[in-house]
This record gives C-alpha cells, sequence and structure tokens, in this order.
C-alpha cells in the first residue's frame, strides 16, 4: 500500500500530474473576493470564514475526477483490482493521497491567505485547525464519489452533483468553527463534529468507495 | 496448483455470451483460446480472473495467484520503465529482478520515460510486468498486439521457458500462433443461446 501510495505523489508532482491545481484555484478565488466584494474591511472580515472554506471545498473538488479515472484509462484499476492489495485499502490510499497534494498544501497556505480577506486575528488557529480536521473527509467522501462515476465518460458533473451535499456538514462545522474563533467564542463543539466526519468517513467510506469500484469494473 | 472450470457461463453487460465452458490446465501448461470477434474471450479471461462473477459454474485456481493482463497495460507515462516495474513488484511483494530487463529486452530503455515508448514498446513493458510479478496464472489478452516479430518470439520464449518451465500456468486468447505446444480451445461451440438467462445485476446485487 505504501507503493500506491508513493507512486501517486510522485504522479502528481510529475508533469501534468495535477498537483497544486487545487492550490491554485483557492489561491485565485481568494484573491478575487476582496475585487468583487469591494473595499470594505469590516465586511471582509465578516464574510472571510465562509469563502475560505467554501474556496477550499470547490478547490478539492476541483481534483476529485482524477483519482481513479486516470488509473481506470490506462488499465492500472483491474490490474490493482487483482493484485494482493484489498480494493479497500487501495481506496483509502487514493484518499489518503488526494489529501496529501490538495488537503495539506490548501491548509497550509489558508493563514497567509485569510491575510487577504482581513480574517480576524483570533481566527488564524481555529482557521488552520478545521481545515487541518475537515479536508481529509472532503478527500475521503471525494474518493467515494470518484469510485462512484469512474467508468463514466465526463463523469464530473455527476460526481460533483452527488459529492457537493455530502459535502455540507463538513463546510458548516468547517466555516462555524472560524466565525466561533473569529468572534472569539468557543470552537471546540464544531471541530469536534469535523473530527467526527472525518473519522467516520475514513473508516466507512474507503468499503463503499471499494464495492463501487467493484461494480464499475465488472 | 491446476485451474480447473466447470459449466462456467459468463455475461457482458448482462447478456449472455458464453456458457457449458469447461476445462483444465495442469502446472506447466498453456491453453490457447479462438475464437471470432465478439464470441467472448476477453469476458471469459475476466471472469476467471475474478474482475467479474460468473453467471453460472465455478473457476478454481489457488487464491492469490492469479494476474491479468489486457490490451491497457496499466503503464504510467511520467514513470520510467523501471519505476513502472518497481511498483507493480512493490504492490505484489516482490522483487524487481535484471533477468526481467533482458528477457524482455528492455535494458536500454530502462531510464525512459513510459510516455516516450513506442506502441511495441509499451506493450514489451507492460508484458514484462508479468514477468516481476511473481503469479503463477497468467490471464492474457491478446498479448501480442502491437508487436513486431521478433518481439512475439521473445514473449513466447518467456511464456515457454521460465513461466511455464517454472510450473506456471496460462490461459492466453489470441489470434496468432505463438509457436507454443499448448492445446487450442476454440470458443465456437459454447457460444450462449439467444434465450439464455441470466444478467449481471442481480448476480451482484
Amino acid at each position: 500500500m505504501i507503493a500506491l501510495l508513493r507512486r501517486d505523489l510522485a504522479l502528481a508532482v510529475r508533469a501534468g500530474g495535477g498537483f497544486g491545481l487545487g492550490l491554485a484555484f483557492f489561491l485565485i478565488v481568494v484573491v478575487l473576493v476582496p475585487f468583487g466584494v469591494g473595499p470594505e474591511a469590516a465586511l471582509l472580515t465578516l464574510i472571510a470564514p465562509g469563502i475560505l472554506w467554501v474556496a477550499a471545498l470547490l478547490a478539492a473538488l476541483l481534483s476529485l475526477d482524477r483519482i481513479f479515472a486516470l488509473d481506470f484509462e490506462d488499465g492500472s484499476l483491474p490490474l490493482l483490482a487483482t493484485s494482493p492489495l484489498p480494493l479497500e485499502g487501495v481506496a483509502l490510499i487514493k484518499g489518503i493521497a488526494h489529501w496529501i497534494t490538495t488537503g495539506l498544501p490548501l491548509t497550509l497556505a489558508a493563514p497567509a491567505l485569510g491575510f487577504l480577506l482581513n480574517l480576524a486575528p483570533s481566527a488564524y488557529v481555529w482557521l488552520f485547525a478545521s481545515l487541518a480536521l475537515g479536508t481529509p473527509a472532503l478527500s475521503m467522501i471525494g474518493t467515494f464519489g470518484a469510485a462512484l462515476t469512474v467508468g463514466l465518460r465526463r463523469g464530473g458533473l455527476l460526481m460533483s452533483l452527488l459529492v457537493l451535499p455530502l459535502y455540507v456538514p463538513t463546510l458548516i462545522f468547517g466555516a462555524e468553527a472560524v466565525r466561533r474563533g473569529a468572534d472569539g467564542l468557543g470552537a471546540a463543539t464544531p471541530l469536534l463534529m469535523l473530527a467526527g466526519i472525518t473519522l467516520g468517513s475514513f473508516a466507512l467510506l474507503p468499503f463503499a468507495a471499494s464495492a463501487a469500484l467493484r461494480v464499475n469494473l465488472k | 496448483m491446476v485451474l480447473t472450470v466447470s459449466d462456467l457461463a459468463v455475461a457482458r453487460g448482462g447478456a449472455p455470451v458464453l456458457e457449458g465452458l469447461s476445462f483444465s490446465v495442469a502446472p506447466g501448461e498453456a491453453l490457447v483460446l479462438r475464437g471470432p470477434n465478439g464470441i467472448g474471450k476477453t469476458t471469459l479471461l475476466r471472469t476467471l480472473a475474478g474482475l467479474q462473477p460468473p453467471i453460472a459454474g465455478t473457476v478454481n485456481f489457488p487464491e492469490d495467484t492469479g494476474a491479468y493482463a489486457s490490451h491497457a497495460d496499466g503503464i504510467k507515462a511520467q514513470l520510467t520503465v523501471t519505476e513502472n516495474l518497481a511498483f507493480w513488484a512493490d504492490v505484489h511483494g516482490a522483487d524487481l529482478v535484471d533477468s526481467v530487463f533482458e528477457a524482455f529486452d528492455l535494458v536500454d530503455l530502462r531510464d525512459r520515460f513510459a510516455g516516450t515508448l513506442s506502441a511495441g514498446q509499451k506493450r514489451r513493458l507492460g508484458l514484462a510486468r508479468l514477468g516481476v510479478i511473481g503469479r503463477d496464472v497468467l490471464f492474457l489478452d491478446e498479448p501480442t498486439v502491437s508487436l513486431d516479430g521478433f518481439s512475439v518470439k521473445m514473449f513466447a520464449s518467456w511464456l515457454r521457458d521460465t513461466h511455464l518451465a517454472l510450473g506456471g500456468i496460462a490461459v492466453i486468447a489470441t489470434h496468432i500462433d505463438l509457436g507454443l505446444d499448448a492445446p487450442e480451445l476454440d470458443l465456437t461451440p459454447f457460444k450462449a443461446a439467444p434465450d439464455a438467462r441470466g444478467g449481471s445485476d442481480e448476480a451482484f446485487l
């Protein structure tokens, strides 16, 4: 399984691998929003938590359809399915690899970009914590969505429709944690909910994803 | 270790294509599948490899000894030849030995990115995967597509002198003569009757 993780990371950073795609999208949205909203600093402070979380979510969504589609197209997926790796393990590793190439850079870059949106100083630590806890769930839920639509031509739209409703709880609790942090309130409850969603996703969705892969490989 | 197939029926897209298939292949033997396009060779190989369930009958061989190779080689263009093979060796917990590069004439291509290989070279790389993963039962779907005559001979001799000589098994769908001393199975008589029942959906759900 480590071999698969290493290969996916190597593929992500090489030419055409898509590493940085999500990060670039995140950057563009966060830079453009102040232009669209106008120069009112107080308003930006108010909407910053929501904007940062929505941008992170859409950035994660952007690269989801590559998770299995590339392996499906070049025939790696059936070969992995007949290898000694359990398909559940393949799904789990794919989710982790997606998080390392998308969620982790977003989490690390978010505090710097919060500055552009005039985020309240007390919220930075909560922004970082909520993204660190929440983005793994985005990757794992997305892996499940990608597994559901792997054989479909242009399955990206369908996958977005399937995945977005599942993203809503993560978004609500993630943005709520940052907002409460900005207002100087305790953000422990939304963070615990985020952690619960992430742990639940990693415990259950690899099995669901591998079942979906088996159907699609038939 | 024997591959035994009894009374097998397979379906593609919910429509039965082959039925009543029974054969067995002993260690060190190969079986060549023949039949016109669309008769169900690929479907049969995928079923044997466990990628789809049969609609009737059984396939028996020791667990975790089978390997499947199709038209798509599972090669990553952004990885070098060595990296591609090392990945599959790692996944199967095997070692990447140098003799594989010689057997498939890849010595000079080791450090080339797979994306820069020709179609035939890619195919050789795809087949070399079979040499590194150490699986005993091979299900090969048109292994010689886009290979030149010399490479076909090379692959056939690897199959005969290395894989089969060590007690391996191979089931091969091919339209050309590999020069193997192997029995042939014509699938035409096993074509499923048009009204044969059985779809894929209820077999899975």
